[in-house]
């Protein structure tokens, strides 16, 4: 399927779900879809028989700036050979976005990727820790406005 | 020679100085700790096998800090593996060594800005005798900094340094 068909065939099954998409001009089209729906939009993309998107290639966490961080949802089919973008906006004062871990395993490391750097917390991920930085770092160091701290246990950080 | 020249029958005996002995043994078998921790350890590993042959030296690599006298570090020296660095070089028994190797442990090498989680030396935690310049060091490199370690040992003395 084209992006313009999967866009309509979400748009039909979750209208107001879809607020904005992108699919000429881009390199990957891409939808904008509230962060409440992501889970429904998600099993719904996943087990329709139209569009079987059964490969989350990546998932990404993105601090877009004024306020607002998010993630991005990379999708494939193996069995329809198309694909499709999902973009999720949340503020930074209450950054929560459901997991999408029960309807692709790969998501699990994925958002715990997201939520140690970016600092998007996941509902409802069944382990959601730091992965890459020690258990006791402070902060979330790919959001533009992170300060680099001084010290780090008694370790000089800076140059 | 002075007094001991040719007061031996038996011809199987060495004369030479403690200092001498102990650091001669210390050179020739620099034992190395068998950690690498980017792709500075790649270029170790290169050094170390049939093509540099770093046991004709009589260095060869350990796999516990017991047994080793010389920590390479070799690679990016991250915050959170620098307490293990710490812990592992206080495993091994003294005399021990630390060859800092590549620009990333020297200094911090590209990440000396904006590596919020980059030790920017290696020496801000363990104390480094020879430090190896280059991103990575070429093995030539590595074996130059391994000789002048070896120079370093040759020059120690029991003999406590009056101030």
């Amino acid at each position: 399927m084209t992006p313009q068909e999967i866009t309509e065939r979400l748009k039909a099954t979750f209208g107001d779900a879809i607020t904005d998409a992108k699919l000429e001009g881009v390199v990957d089209p891409f939808i904008k879809i509230k962060a409440e729906a992501i889970r429904e939009i998600a099993l719904f993309l996943r087990d329709d028989i139209e569009l079987q998107f059964d490969f989350l290639m990546c998932l990404s966490g993105v601090d877009f700036g004024k306020g607002l961080i998010g993630v991005v949802y990379n999708l494939y089919s193996m069995s329809k050979k198309h694909k499709i973008t999902l973009k999720v906006e949340v503020s930074k004062e209450k950054p929560e976005i459901p997991s999408v871990e029960s309807i692709w395993k790969t998501a699990n490391w994925h958002e715990r990727e997201a939520y140690d750097l970016i600092g998007v917390v996941f509902t409802g991920h069944p382990d959601l820790r730091r992965i890459l930085l020690p258990y006791d770092w402070e902060g979330h160091p790919l959001r533009k406005d992170y300060k680099v701290p001084e010290y780090y246990q008694g370790m000089k950080v800076p140059y | 020679m002075g007094l001991l020249d040719k007061q031996f029958n038996n011809s199987n005996v060495i004369v030479t100085s403690m200092d001498n002995l102990l650091n001669w043994a210390r050179l020739s078998s620099m034992w190395g700790m068998q950690f690498g921790l980017a792709c500075c350890a790649i270029e170790m590993m290169a050094t170390g096998a049939s093509h540099y042959d770093l046991d004709r030296f009589g260095i060869f690599f350990r796999g516990t800090p017991r047994q080793s006298d010389v920590m390479i570090v070799a690679g990016t020296v991250t915050l959170k593996m620098a307490s293990r660095i710490k812990r592992l070089y206080d495993q091994m028994s003294e005399p021990r060594y630390v060859i800092s190797m590549g620009s990333c442990s020297n200094c911090g090498g590209p990440y000396w800005e904006h590596g919020y989680h980059v030790l920017k030396g290696v020496d801000r935690i363990v104390p480094v005798d020879v430090y190896v310049p280059g991103c990575p060091p070429r093995p030539e490199a590595l074996i130059e900094g391994l000789m002048k370690l070896q120079e370093k040992i040759r020059k120690e003395t029991l003999v406590k340094k009056s101030a």
